[in-house]
């Protein structure tokens, strides 16, 4: 069979998960409504770009990896009337794991984390990451005490697991299977200040 | 360790409008997280390790709170790369350090963090606040609070060994 990644940087590697990451994303995405979004570095803020544009709710990271999901548990804490889901990569997950477990304990009922698993370092070259070999981090986030979460493998299973996103009432993860691919870049404003103020203006009306 | 001083802090902390406590559990620290585990009114956060409350206290001020990073020297070393985020994103960062590895020390390995704790920090652009004597910590944490909220910088407070007195081993 031909390698779909063939011209690309991911030409020749192979995942487990076979889920399009840019229609999963966007599917989970567009079932939460009006939320606030952390994106994290590389390839999950493209999807979080691709699915809902340039949007002002939207913190994406170009940097400072590991960050994500604690950015979310405080923005989370901030807001409880709002939603707030952190999208993040299996490679930067694993960057700082432990924040599953705090994020378990203090276990907001407002915070949901996407992790888009292609089991590669996409952004350095698609070097295998642990989640190819044996690493499963949806256990690993059961293990941190997260009460909700799903592995999702099939289209069919993301709109169970959206809706877990939208009415948990604790901190809840979901784990998607994605094949391993070199999507579009997005094009974004790299100036990090300029985003926070940004979104700082639309949620709260002031800088 | 005298609870006077540290119970000024928490005052100071909270009329200051801070609502998110992140801390690794800490000795120096240990008022001041027990205030705020016992506060209804604030979110006391335990952290597996203190990076995390970089990300978190940037992520209280994109939703409109306060928040302050309680660690020990040593957790500054794990902070550095995370720092990048407040720097790059201009975030209003308060921290208050206890110190080991300082006057009076007794465990070689904790010098090499506290001994190099102020110049990373500087390095990563955080103004170092340094507090020796009780009678320095209500001002310092008020120009820290003002510093880091009003003027939206990345602020440390470091409270010495000369202040917490130095572990007996």
């Amino acid at each position: 069979m031909a390698d779909p990644n063939e011209g690309t940087r991911a030409a020749g590697k192979t995942a487990t998960g076979h889920l399009d990451r840019r229609v999963a994303v966007k599917t989970l995405l567009d079932m939460q409504g009006d939320v606030l979004i952390v994106a994290g570095l590389a390839g999950a803020k493209g999807d979080v770009t691709a699915a809902v544009g340039d949007d002002p709710r939207v913190f994406g990271f170009g940097g400072a990896m590991g960050a994500a999901a604690s950015m979310g548990l405080g923005l989370a804490l901030a807001q409880p009337n709002k939603r707030v889901i952190v999208v993040t990569g299996d490679g930067e997950l694993l960057m700082n794991v432990g924040t599953l477990a705090t994020i378990a304990v203090a276990n907001p009922a407002n915070l949901g984390i996407i992790c888009v698993d292609n089991e590669h370092y996409g952004e350095t070259g698609f070097q295998r990451s642990h989640t190819g070999l044996g690493t499963d981090l949806a256990v690993m986030a059961q293990g941190g005490g997260i009460g909700a979460v799903r592995t999702v493998r099939e289209t069919a299973e993301l709109h169970d697991a959206g809706e877990m996103l939208r009415n948990s009432n604790g901190a809840a993860f979901v784990l998607l299977k994605v094949a391993v691919n070199e999507p579009p870049k997005m094009r974004t404003v790299w100036d990090a200040s300029w985003h926070k103020t940004r979104f700082r203006e639309a949620l709260l009306g002031h800088p | 360790m005298s609870t006077e001083w540290p119970e000024e802090a928490y005052r100071l902390l909270r009329e200051g409008g801070v609502d998110q406590f992140a801390y690794v559990p800490d000795a120096g620290h240990q008022h001041l997280i027990d205030r705020s585990i016992a506060d209804p009114e604030v979110h006391s956060i335990a952290l597996t390790t203190e990076e995390e409350g970089v990300g978190m206290l940037a992520g209280a001020h994109l939703g409109g709170s306060r928040g302050v990073l309680l660690m020990q020297s040593s957790g500054v070393g794990n902070c550095i790369n995370l720092l990048s985020l407040i720097r790059a994103g201009r975030f209003p960062f308060l921290t208050l350090i206890s110190m080991r590895g300082d006057f009076g020390e007794g465990n070689p390995w904790q010098m090499p963090m506290g001994q190099s704790t102020q110049p990373v920090l500087e390095a990563c652009d955080v103004i170092c606040l340094r507090i020796d004597e009780p009678g320095e910590v209500a001002r310092t944490i008020g120009a820290a609070l003002t510093m880091a909220f009003q003027n939206e910088m990345p602020v440390a407070v470091l409270l010495g060994q000369k202040l917490l007195g130095a572990k007996k081993f």
